[in-house]
């Protein structure tokens, strides 16, 4: 045998895989690093070529690895550990892999490797076209925005472009705040290339030619892959002076945030990239007409941009024809928290709540029920078993008063605690206001006083009609989604678990 | 003006000033430089920081207080983060918590009286699936449990 794939990432990376990596090139095997194909509780999960494809074995340990080769891994051997075909693993087959169609299989730093599976081919065929062509494709393809707000793509880019000024920025949004979400991480490590083209392509379609992606100081294993990839992709001529020799300048640099949940709101990213603190900016001016700077400015989130190569490379229509209604294209849900199989699901809008939590998720870890799952992140509602056929689709989730956002699901089995989690919700929310709006600031701390009133027994009836009350005053009070949404996970666990947000008797 | 003596610390900031000062709103990134040399932000960097990149030392102090990361006191030898967000509270990280503060004997933002190791709280490293998530000086654990804790803590020690 002469090589094998272990995976960089860092989910990866926590369960051992540096290990098993050495392991592996200590028996003088070559090593190839690749991203996560997002199957975490196989990770480590080693790959191998074999005539029929990639053959996968996991959870691998170092101490496995002499009994791997030992069984003849480099042929697909059995072995307890052996999954097979790793592209047959029904959690794989049943995908719809568009935006990850290369994590897992190519090894990220490698520019090469890119090209050779197809990488670059949407910027070619938009150094082809007019800006107003390209806006267009994207328009077309039906592609909202995956940062949360699920804004179309297109719209945006078409305000950037029609701007009569010389400079304009693209910013990537990778400030991936949101618990029970690793898409983008995933993508940053794993593929960055794909990120990089798709910002590139936005730079020559609007005229920017500045790019910056904002990355959580959280992810010290993307920023190493973005900047590693960036070095390549520009000693190579994918960015710079004349991009491919266009005569189109792109330049891209990365930028680190600093632990502050709110930066991840446009607004305030924008100010965070200008060295301010991230207060949030009143709208209007819209970022897209006076942004970073005061300049025209496209920020997409990485899932949206990551979309954009593959739309340019294969034409709008291919896009589009997956997913439902106004919800196009596919949605990278993330398995987070209490479920078996945890991991990242590609798939077009439509799929159910329950299919992912069990066909996919195996349901909950702890082999108890799962009794609550929040979609969207710490400003999502939490959806009980009885709204678990919701389809995953922008309007259906807005329908039942839940939110997609950036596609994470987190998983609670029967042991959670309704009304922590909701007093976790104003606590989060008091933590992480940038304290430009009262309600947010201070009705958010007092909103965890009401639920510590509520279950000690006083006057809990009164406190119930204060905690609605402040919940209605930050959600018209509020400048921003953290103040004006933060009510949606108290409401939703009050609506649908309200025998949990009684007095409790005192031990 | 006084000439003080430069001191390691004075250089350091110099140089994250000479490094990244020319860059488009600079002083985050300037901020990052300094904590990634010095472990944090003393209270003379904020001085010679502003004098540097023509700010009030006020909105230097505005930008680094309202960063979560950024830090004003010596931090601890290492630093433990621990996730407390959600998606880690959906696999039991709250034990993990009262488990960590109570072995280390301080709570979050604080070191131990012998300058060994900082407690830090962060809400979500991207490693959600596989939770309660720790990071011990940039190294990211999944499944933490609190004996599980206990084991990496005293195996960093005997690595040390
Ligand atoms: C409190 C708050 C936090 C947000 N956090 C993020 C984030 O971490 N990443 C992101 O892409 N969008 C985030 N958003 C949404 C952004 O404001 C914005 O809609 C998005 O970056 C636009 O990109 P898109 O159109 O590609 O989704 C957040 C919004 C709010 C209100
Ligand atoms: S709602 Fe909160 S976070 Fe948003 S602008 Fe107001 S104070 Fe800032
Ligand atoms: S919620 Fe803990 S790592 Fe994401």
């Amino acid at each position: 045998m002469t090589r094998v794939y272990v995976p960089k990432d860092s989910t990866a990376v926590s369960l051992g895989a540096d290990e098993v990596a050495a392991a592996f090139a200590q028996q003088g095997i070559e090593v190839i690093r690749t991203g996560s194909r997002g199957l975490f509780w196989l990770e480590p999960l080693v790959e191998v070529d074999t005539p029929a494809g990639r053959c996968g074995y996991g959870p691998v340990g170092a101490a496995d690895v002499g009994g791997l080769i030992a069984a003849g891994m480099s042929d697909g051997g059995a072995h307890p550990l052996a999954i097979g075909l790793v592209e047959e693993h029904p959690y794989l087959k049943s995908q719809q892999r568009l935006t990850f169609r290369h994590i897992g299989i190519i090894d990220p730093a490698s520019l090469t490797d890119y090209l050779a599976h197809g990488g670059y081919a949407g910027l070619r065929n938009a150094l082809s076209m007019t800006g107003a062509a390209i806006v267009q494709a994207v328009a077309d393809s039906g592609l909202r925005g995956r940062g949360g707000a699920a804004f179309p793509t297109g719209i945006k880019w078409k305000t950037v472009l029609d701007q009569p000024v010389t400079q304009k920025y693209v910013t990537c949004n990778a400030d991936e705040g949101d618990s029970g979400t690793f898409a983008d991480r995933l993508v940053m490590e794993g593929d960055p290339f794909t990120l990089i083209e798709g910002m590139t392509i936005a730079g020559v379609a609007v005229g920017a030619t500045q790019g910056f992606i904002y990355c959580r100081v959280e992810y010290p294993e993307s920023i190493a892959a973005l900047r590693t990839a960036i070095a390549a992709a520009k000693s190579a001529g994918y960015l710079g002076e004349s991009v491919c020799g266009s005569g189109k300048r792109f330049e891209l640099d990365v930028r680190v945030a600093a632990g502050a949940y709110i930066c991840g709101e446009e607004t305030s990213m924008l100010q965070s990239l200008e060295g301010k603190r991230g207060e949030v900016r009143v709208r209007p001016p819209l970022p897209a007409i006076e942004g970073l700077f005061g300049k025209p400015t496209i920020v997409n989130n990485v899932m949206s941009l990551a979309a954009v190569p593959l739309i340019l490379e294969k034409g709008p229509t291919y896009y589009r024809d997956f997913g439902m209604g106004r919800s196009r294209g596919t949605i990278a849900l993330q398995l987070a928290g209490n479920l078996k199989r945890g991991g990242l699901v590609e798939r077009a809008f439509g799929v159910t709540l329950r299919e992912i939590l069990y066909d996919y998720g195996g349901g909950s870890a702890s082999g108890r029920p799962i009794k609550a799952v929040q979609v969207g992140g710490p400003l999502g509602a939490y959806l009980p078993e009885s709204q678990f056929d919701t389809p995953l689709d922008y309007e259906a989730f807005a329908a039942v008063g839940a939110l997609v956002g950036h596609g994470g699901i987190v998983a609670f089995d029967d042991t959670a605690d309704m009304a922590a989690l909701a007093r976790y919700a104003f606590e989060f929310c008091a933590y992480e206001s940038c304290g430009k709006c009262t309600p947010c600031r201070i009705g958010s701390t007092r909103g965890a006083h009401v639920i510590d009133n509520l279950l000690a027994g006083h006057e809990p009836e009164r406190q119930k009609v204060l905690l609605g009350e402040l919940c209605e005053t930050l959600i018209h009070g509020s400048l921003c989604g953290l103040g004006g949404m933060t009510p949606f996970p108290v409401q939703s666990a009050m609506k649908h678990f309200p025998d949990e947000f009684e007095p409790r008797s005192q031990h | 003006m006084t000439s003080v003596e430069p001191t390691a610390e004075s250089q350091a900031v110099a140089a994250a000033i000479a490094r990244h000062g020319h860059e488009p709103g600079p002083l985050i990134v300037v901020l990052h430089a300094v904590q990634d040399a010095l472990g944090y932000i003393p209270e003379q960097a904020v001085r010679q920081i502003a004098d540097g990149l023509n700010l009030s030392r006020a909105e230097v102090f505005g930008v680094v207080t309202f960063y979560h990361y950024f830090r004003t006191h010596k931090p601890g030898a290492r630093t433990v983060q621990i996730c407390r967000a959600e998606a880690c509270q959906a696999r039991g990280c709250q034990s993990l918590e009262r488990h960590a503060r109570e072995k280390l004997g301080i709570d979050y933002h604080e070191t131990t009286a012998d300058g060994s190791t900082s407690l830090e709280m962060v809400f979500c490293m991207g490693n959600c699936a596989t939770g309660p998530a720790v990071r011990i000086d940039g190294r990211l654990y999944s499944h933490v449990t609190p004996e599980r804790f206990d084991a990496l803590l005293a195996h960093q020690e005997n690595a040390l």
